[in-house]
């Protein structure tokens, strides 16, 4: 007999138990997985975040606006390749729970500053020449059974028009592919529609934008810009707060901030809880086999064979638990993406999680099976047969 | 029967003890359960209540149409003076709300804080309101006074400090109460002020209207509606604050109920684990037992009456776990609905607590029902041989 059949035969000696023990594992590492990948949501603005764009605030706070001849002078900043600007236009297709970003840009400038999204050059020339014109992720367009050529009303919140309506049509003249694979993710993917119509029809706030965005042409010289931007309008009417692209999107992650650090807290006991109920069932386990393993040694197994099949148990049932567990993970993953889309976009497992898992699953292992091992290895035949 | 359910319950009792190590599994399983379950709805809870005890039934807000919360709506001077006289309408506050960066203590990074100016009016629609340091910022001044929550939350607007935000430096002089409501998050100034600082004309955000009475709000609606120079919507509070706590504390609670129900899992199969092992270890015990003359159902309701008190136990340390270390504790997220922070502090209610137990009763139940089948439907013969 091998020593890898041993170490099965060993894990079947008690089927209920093996298949007890093994679900509690299972459950835990599925929890990991899915959990650890709620995590990453969280931050998931950060990684899709290009490191050459930084964005230009209001210092003092986010709903301020700033004067869009601010536009001018930051392209004039040494570093500066290009620059546009945006703004939060709020409102609400249809009804308040259909939730999307929805902004006034410039059509060209927008996709220069954003190469990924990638957008047919005649659809955005007919974004340029519609007044009314707008254009959707792809995926927005297929979500609502919007077509090329269909008018989408937006209910404003914010700002009305100056005839004092508040319904704002848009044609639909093309769609654009947001680059994330793994369905939506990124603040960016936008309803866009033309600046220039907006700002004359709207009712106030002519002149004013929400935020720049701001392609430097070296990424490693982006902090240096962002000084020099700042700088720029210290001490004006309206002074600016320059950050790159991912630290702005991590700031506003951490806003949600303490309820992921409680989250974190509380899926750490989820996982101690239950590995301790492993490792105690697994060292019971072992206790009730110690006569079988002094007869073990009684017809000739060393003490180190002895030891490593003990350990061996332990990390072999802790492993499969941990691939099942991770296996079930990923299966369910696509579901529950689907499922939290619209309240935790970015929700996806990755290799890395799979990795950590794994990892632990083997720590794990060898820390239930550490102390059994050890005895096993010390175990004195005589004594051991004598006291059963 | 009864006496010997009895009899051999307490003799399963006494043994426990001996058995400390596998009991256990059940006890800190279903304590790790229940402790996670509650917190999280605690979280929900706690959430909610900030939002709702700001609710007052004879108070309502006026939005402009459209606007679906403080931060998008506008009101003109002309628009508040109507309102104000209208029929049905006590006292009413126009308030000017906008929102500045202060950083969070926990994490440094800058998060929305409402700064909401007010005039004498804001504290007549809210009897609720108190000082209760420094004092109250003198009309025409940059002072601002800061809701407890928000100064114990945010760093740099600790009292007698001053902060800078749009355009000028305001001292903070005092800290006021308001119920552990939403406004205890926010920063108050004088309403004039706050609007030339923050460039916003003679216009203000939103009202807040104190009602003749309750059930008056759909007549003032009415009147708004009827009014050619207004385009104004009314809310009652209760309507207002309940849709904003809906989504997040929906979420949280949704949250908390899977990882509930996973963890659930593996609390029952290591409960099945320690009962099944706990009737091993008895087999021939058992089987003594059923020769000598008890009966099937009094070993079987024995076995399950052990997984029920073990999984009970518990349940109340899970429960008390959570409330010594939660209840009360405070935290401060994003609010969808408003843009802005929103501190709060966890609940874990008797509703709660209760809950937990119930959680934890079922789960012992399923975890010692299969054992206890199986002492039961053991063929005494074989038991008493095997050993």
């Amino acid at each position: 007999m091998s020593f890898l059949s041993l170490v099965w035969a060993g894990l079947f000696r008690r089927r209920t138990r093996t298949a007890l023990t093994l679900v509690s594992i299972v459950v835990a590492f599925l929890l990991f997985g899915l959990l650890r990948s709620i995590a990453n949501a969280f931050s998931a603005g950060v990684d899709i975040a290009g490191v050459d764009r930084l964005i230009v605030q209001p210092k003092y706070s986010i709903i301020d606006p700033l004067p869009i001849s601010h536009l001018n002078e930051i392209r004039r900043v040494p570093g500066v390749a290009m620059a546009t600007h945006a703004d939060w236009f709020g409102g609400f297709y249809q009804d308040h729970k259909n939730f999307f970003a929805k902004y006034p840009v410039k059509p060209a400038e927008w996709f220069a500053v954003y190469p990924e999204f990638r957008i047919d050059p005649q659809q955005l020339e007919a974004f340029e020449n519609t007044r009314t014109g707008a254009v959707a992720p792809a995926e927005m367009a297929a979500k609502y059974g919007w077509k090329i050529g269909d008018k989408i009303p937006i209910e404003a919140d914010i700002y009305p028009k100056k005839d004092n309506t508040r319904l704002w049509e848009f044609d639909l003249v093309g769609t654009y592919q947001a680059p994330h694979e793994g369905g939506s993710g990124s603040s960016q993917d936008a309803f866009l529609f033309n600046y220039d119509y907006f700002d004359e029809a709207r009712q106030f706030g002519q002149g004013q934008v929400g935020w720049f965005v701001v392609r430097v042409s070296d990424p490693a010289k982006a902090l240096e810009v962002a000084r020099s931007i700042d700088a720029q309008f210290e001490n004006s009417a309206n002074e600016t707060k320059t950050a790159t692209e991912a630290e702005f999107a991590r700031q506003f992650a951490n806003q949600i901030g303490d309820i992921g650090l409680m989250m974190g807290g509380i899926l750490g006991a989820v996982f101690f809880t239950i590995l301790l109920l492993t490792g105690n069932t697994m060292a019971q386990a072992f206790r009730e086999r110690v006569p079988e393993l002094a007869v073990m040694k009684t017809l000739g197994f060393s003490d180190m064979t002895v030891s490593l099949l003990v350990l061996g148990e332990a990390v072999l049932l802790c492993l499969v638990g941990g691939v099942l567990g991770l296996a079930v993970a990923a299966l369910l993953a696509p579901g529950v993406a689907r499922g939290i889309k619209d309240i935790l976009p970015g929700f996806t497992i990755v290799w890395q999680t799979f990795a950590a898992g794994l990892s632990i699953a083997l720590a794990l292992g060898l820390a239930v099976g550490a102390v059994p091992a050890l005895t096993a290895r010390r175990l004195r035949i005589v004594d051991a047969l004598r006291e059963h | 029967m009864f006496g010997q359910i009895r009899e051999i319950t307490l003799m399963n009792l006494r043994n426990v003890p001996s058995r400390l190590g596998s009991s256990s599994v059940i006890i800190v399983g279903i304590a790790g359960v229940v402790a996670v379950l509650v917190s999280i709805l605690a979280m929900a809870t706690g959430f909610r209540a900030a939002l709702e005890s700001t609710s007052v039934p004879d108070r309502a807000i006026v939005l402009r149409g459209g606007a679906n919360g403080e931060l998008s709506s506008g009101i003109s001077r002309e628009s508040v003076d109507v309102v104000s006289q209208m029929e049905g309408i006590a006292a009413a506050s126009g308030e000017l709300y906008t929102i500045v960066d202060v950083p969070k203590r926990s994490n440094g990074t800058p998060a929305n804080l409402v700064m909401r100016g007010v005039d004498a009016n804001a504290f007549v629609v809210r009897p609720e309101f108190h000082i209760v340091a420094g004092r109250m910022f003198e009309p025409g001044k940059g002072e601002v006074i800061v809701g407890k929550r928000a100064a114990e939350e945010f760093a740099g607007i600790d009292l007698g400090s001053t902060v800078r935000f749009r355009d000028s430096d305001w001292q903070i002089v005092g800290i006021f109460t308001a119920d552990g409501d939403v406004h205890e998050s926010e920063v108050w100034g004088d309403l004039k002020v706050v609007q030339s600082a923050f460039r916003r004309g003679a216009n203000v955000s939103t009202m807040r209207v104190k009602l003749t009475d309750p059930s008056a709000v759909g007549a003032v609606a009415e009147r708004i509606a009827a009014d050619p120079r207004l385009d104004l919507q009314i809310r009652t509070e209760q309507d207002f604050y309940g849709q904003q706590s809906q989504r997040l504390s929906s979420i949280i609670s949704g949250f908390g109920y899977l990882v509930g129900v996973i963890m659930a899992f593996g609390a029952i199969f290591a409960a099945l684990n320690t009962m099944y092992s706990a009737v091993t270890s008895r087999t021939t015990e058992i089987a003594t037992l059923r020769a000598i003359g008890f009966g099937a159902t009094p070993v079987l309701i024995s076995v399950l009456i052990e997984s029920l008190l073990l999984a009970l136990l518990g349940g109340l340390v899970g429960a008390g776990l959570s409330y010594v270390v939660f209840n009360g504790l405070t935290v401060s997220t994003l609010n969808s609905g408003s843009f802005s922070q929103v501190a709060f502090d966890f609940a874990v209610t008797p509703k709660l607590m209760t809950q937990g137990l119930i959680w934890a009763v079922m789960l012992g139940f399923v975890g010692g029902l299969f054992p206890a089948l199986r002492a039961a439907r053991l063929p005494i013969t074989v038991a008493l041989r095997g050993e």
